[in-house]
């Protein structure tokens, strides 16, 4: 999942979406026969704490160290799992055994041989004890075997088809045995300096400064990558960031890192191009939990009456400047195969709002206030505490008054998850290819305050909810989880826990020197082996 | 004389032992209080890095509280901590991965480069246009200059900066946006040197603007009290040039409340200065523990705090030696 604090700038202009992002599309550009050479300047921004995305999941770590290394799988624009490290795969009949073929003659960037070894290491030491978001996945699978040096076998208790969703080089990430073993994963010195198999090469980091990235010689992909050299520079603030990209001298931003009226004027000069592909794998989406177990929310009617009271399109027109669509459920409609549209909807209507708060006994007072509510906003910025506003106003106008409650992330985080000591909050959250992958733990009754951060901050408990997780994580039967899954969005809406507000869009900015920047649906993620620039990257 | 003017005399040692006693005292005193104080925040380094991450399970929460002493009892962090600080340890940030130390010694000559620039520009411009202005007092000269210094005293430093940027790096393309080097033309010796001023430029006048206004208005007020002293009455009366009593009556007399501003400019700079290096993205110690604060990293915090509160107390003391230099009245006691 994407870092929590990147988004505080997040902006968009539904007409600023170049929905293809620079895929090539004309026929005129797909002639172009791609440039070799040149130094990529981007901009990462807030800096990463690690550039290794098996020991910390976050934005920054991903988009840095996605350059660095492989995965198993790469997924292209449709999510579907292509061959990266594993050239092929087969899964046997009964979906208990999976077997990939690692492609021959890969070493890492130290010159030693990539080998299956690497890969049945890394699931023992490092996927199984330390992925963060769905570890269960990988300690279904009991042992891998690795006949060879280029095969490796992975033995499952059940099957699991969204093992398949989280196989890329940020979900499972292959780190080099020869480097980690009998060491301390999370404290190895190699976590800042990694060694990979990818296009990129770690060359430097200089804290608080920039990354310095150099193309790999020998990578496996013979002549990719087209770039010579990638430097991350870190830019902490948005203006300048605006300031450096309109002066030409960055050709790739990545996680909306302007803010909207910068976007807006940036978008028009002929240098620059705005977009929002390369996204797909993460499928971000806004929501408000409601505390399930504070004095007013603990009633659904209350909890349906917010959503009545909120007009979606609006705050998208309003605060998100067109840059999402309306949720209506919690699996994203753009994860076709699992997204229900026959749930119970909520269409604005704050009559049938006042209707159910009257219901509930809510009645308004003299002043026409029915009941207070603090509500803590997401605190990564502008977009947020606007979100936050909106609802505050929304809920004005069916009685209901909002404190809103600004702090920092560490404060937001204990508050929500820790002490659930607060009413409403705001959130966004990434479902991946797969709901199990991102939605299930917001709902799964296991995770109520533990002080996990994003996961059920509602505090909803719910047996059947529980069981269907349960059962669709090892249904083998790909239609009959698929049913499972539209059961739970019927579930999930009905009692409302959490409120869907936005199927997010974020967005890049990039030169418009800059081709083939997204290629795949995990592109923020991964690396940018086809991307070239179409002429060489001017130094000052 | 005095008994103890006697015993000055008589071991200046003890004097000095003296000050280092207090020093040590207080940066002790100030440690335990930021240690305490900074664990008032809700939160911990733990669920900020789950929180980056976007997901966690309590498993990774709980090695990653081992992994950085969060799971052991208040006592046992407070008396580790106190037994790093006796010993000038610095600590360890586990969130960076390096002693607080090397992480300090990273960012310091950024941010020291920068500091020194822009108070070096500050101090001399500063002091020029204050002498300048307290000399034309009442005049045109004077008020241009005062309205001016009053202008960058109140202007917003991240303002003047954006409005810098705008200008000359943008629409003059005369600098570069930000940064300290330009990264990818892998400079060495000189053209180094001439790449880091180039970018040290916008940062160091954004910076000197503000401590620009504040010297002009110290240099050009206390320059104005001691042109009313009887000691310049005399000299005007025995007909010694204006000139010269500017210079060497007035100035040098005026320059004590300058000389303690600037100590208290270089005691702050391991706090750096945290809006222009956000704003011009220079690697500095400012954003360093700006960071940290948000990011509850409360070793690389509280070694900072440390850091700077050891620099802080030793500049009172360079000031006070400086005093008396500048003026032989001013005893130090």
């Amino acid at each position: 999942m994407i870092s929590r604090r990147s988004f505080g700038s997040a902006v968009a202009l539904s007409t600023l979406i170049l929905a293809a992002g620079l895929r090539q599309s004309g026929p005129g550009q797909a002639a172009e026969e791609p440039r070799r050479g040149g130094t990529l300047n981007a901009i990462i921004q807030p800096e990463p704490v690690s550039l290794t995305a098996a020991v910390l999941a976050a934005a920054p770590t991903g988009i840095v160290g996605g350059n660095i290394f492989d995965g198993l799988v790469r997924y292209d624009l449709d999510l579907k799992p292509q061959p990266e490290l594993a050239t092929h795969w087969d899964i046997s009949p009964d979906g208990r055994t999976i077997t990939f073929h690692l492609r021959e003659a890969v070493t890492w960037h130290d010159g030693q041989p990539f080998t299956s070894a690497d890969v049945a290491w890394s699931l023992e030491n490092v996927w199984k004890p330390l992925n963060p978001r769905n570890p269960a996945l990988f300690r279904n699978i009991t042992r891998a075997d690795t006949p060879d040096q280029h095969t490796v076998v992975f033995h499952l208790v059940e099957p699991s088809i969204a093992l398949f969703g989280l196989l890329n080089g940020n979900g499972a990430q292959i780190l080099p045995r020869h480097l980690y073993e009998g060491t301390n994963v999370l404290t190895n010195p190699y976590n800042l300096k990694p060694i990979g198999t990818g296009p990129f090469v770690f060359k430097e980091w200089v804290k608080g400064s920039h990354i310095l990235l150099e193309r790999n010689p020998h990578y496996w992909d013979a002549g990719k990558p087209y770039l010579d050299r990638i430097v991350f520079r870190v830019m902490p603030d948005g203006a300048a960031r605006a300031a450096t990209l309109e002066k030409g001298e960055i050709h790739y931003a990545p996680l909306s890192p302007i803010p909207l009226r910068d976007a807006e004027r940036l978008a028009k000069l002929p240098t620059i191009r705005v977009g929002t592909a390369g996204y797909e794998w993460l499928t971000p989406w806004l929501y408000l939990d409601f505390n399930v177990q504070s004095e007013h929310f603990k009633d659904a009617r209350v909890r349906r009456a917010v959503a009545h009271a909120i007009d979606r399109d609006a705050l998208i027109k309003v605060v998100w400047f067109g840059f999402g669509k309306a949720a209506i459920s919690p699996v994203s409609s753009s994860l076709k195969a699992f997204h229900n549209p026959d749930v119970p909807l909520y269409p604005f209507d704050p009559k049938r709002a006042e209707a159910l708060l009257d219901e509930a006994g809510l009645k308004r007072d003299s002043d026409g206030v029915r009941f207070t509510i603090a509500h803590d906003y997401l605190p990564y910025g502008e977009d947020y505490r606007r979100t936050g506003e909106f609802v505050k106003a929304a809920l004005k106008r069916v009685g209901i008054d909002v404190t809103l409650r600004g702090q920092d992330t560490a404060a937001f985080t204990r508050r929500v998850y820790g002490e659930r000591d607060f009413d409403l909050s705001s959130s966004w959250s990434s479902a991946f290819p797969d709901p199990q992958l991102g939605v299930a733990r917001l709902y799964n009754s296991e995770f109520v305050g533990r002080n996990v951060p994003w996961s059920n901050g509602s505090g909803f408990r719910n047996p059947e909810v529980d069981a269907i997780f349960k059962a669709a994580e090892t249904e083998p039967d790909a239609a009959r989880r698929i049913a499972a899954w539209k059961r739970f969005q019927v579930i999930a809406q009905t009692e409302l826990p959490t409120l869907p507000l936005v199927e997010l869009k974020f967005f890049n900015v990039y030169s418009a020197k800059l081709r083939n920047a997204v290629t795949r649906g995990d592109q923020i993620f991964g690396p940018l082996t086809e991307a070239w620039l179409d002429e060489p990257a001017k130094s000052q | 004389m005095t008994a103890s003017g006697f015993i000055q005399r008589l071991a200046p040692g003890m004097h000095w032992a003296r000050r280092l006693g207090q020093l040590a005292f207080i940066v002790v005193g100030i440690a335990i209080v930021n240690f305490f104080l900074l664990r008032l925040a809700p939160g911990d380094a733990a669920e900020v890095l789950a929180g980056e991450a976007g997901a966690a399970t309590p498993e990774f929460m709980a090695a990653l509280r081992q992994q950085f002493g969060l799971d052991q009892p208040l006592y046992v962090q407070f008396g580790k901590y106190l037994g790093n600080v006796l010993r000038l340890n610095l600590g360890y940030s586990f969130r960076q991965g390096m002693p607080v130390s090397q992480l300090i010694g990273d960012r310091l000559p950024a941010t020291a480069i920068l500091m020194g620039a822009s108070i070096t520009f500050a101090l001399v411009a500063g002091t020029a246009l204050g002498f300048l202005a307290a000399r034309r007092a009442g005049r045109p000269t004077d008020t241009i200059i005062s309205v001016i210094a009053l202008l960058f005293y109140a202007t917003p430093v991240f303002w003047i900066g954006v409005v810098l940027i705008v200008v000359f790096s943008v629409w003059l393309d005369w600098l570069p946006v930000g940064g300290m080097t330009t990264i990818e033309a892998g400079y060495h010796g000189t053209a180094y040197a001439l790449d880091v001023a180039r970018h040290l430029v916008l940062p160091a006048v954004t910076l000197g603007l503000f401590n620009l206004a504040i010297y002009t208005r110290l240099t050009r007020a206390s320059m104005l009290q001691i042109y009313g002293q009887d000691f310049i009455r005399t000299a005007v009366a025995k007909g010694v040039a204006p000139g010269r009593i500017a210079v060497r009556h007035v100035l040098r007399n005026a320059l004590l409340p300058i000389v303690t501003m600037l100590g208290m400019q270089v005691g702050s700079i391991l706090g750096g200065a945290i809006l222009v290096e956000t704003v011009f993205s220079w690697p500095g110690l400012g954003r360093l523990a700006f960071e940290a604060l948000f990011q509850r990293d409360l070793n690389l915090l509280l070694g900072i705090l440390m850091a700077s509160s050891i620099l802080v107390v030793v500049v009172n003391i360079a000031v006070d030696f400086a005093y008396g230099l500048l003026d032989p009245r001013v005893e130090i006691g």
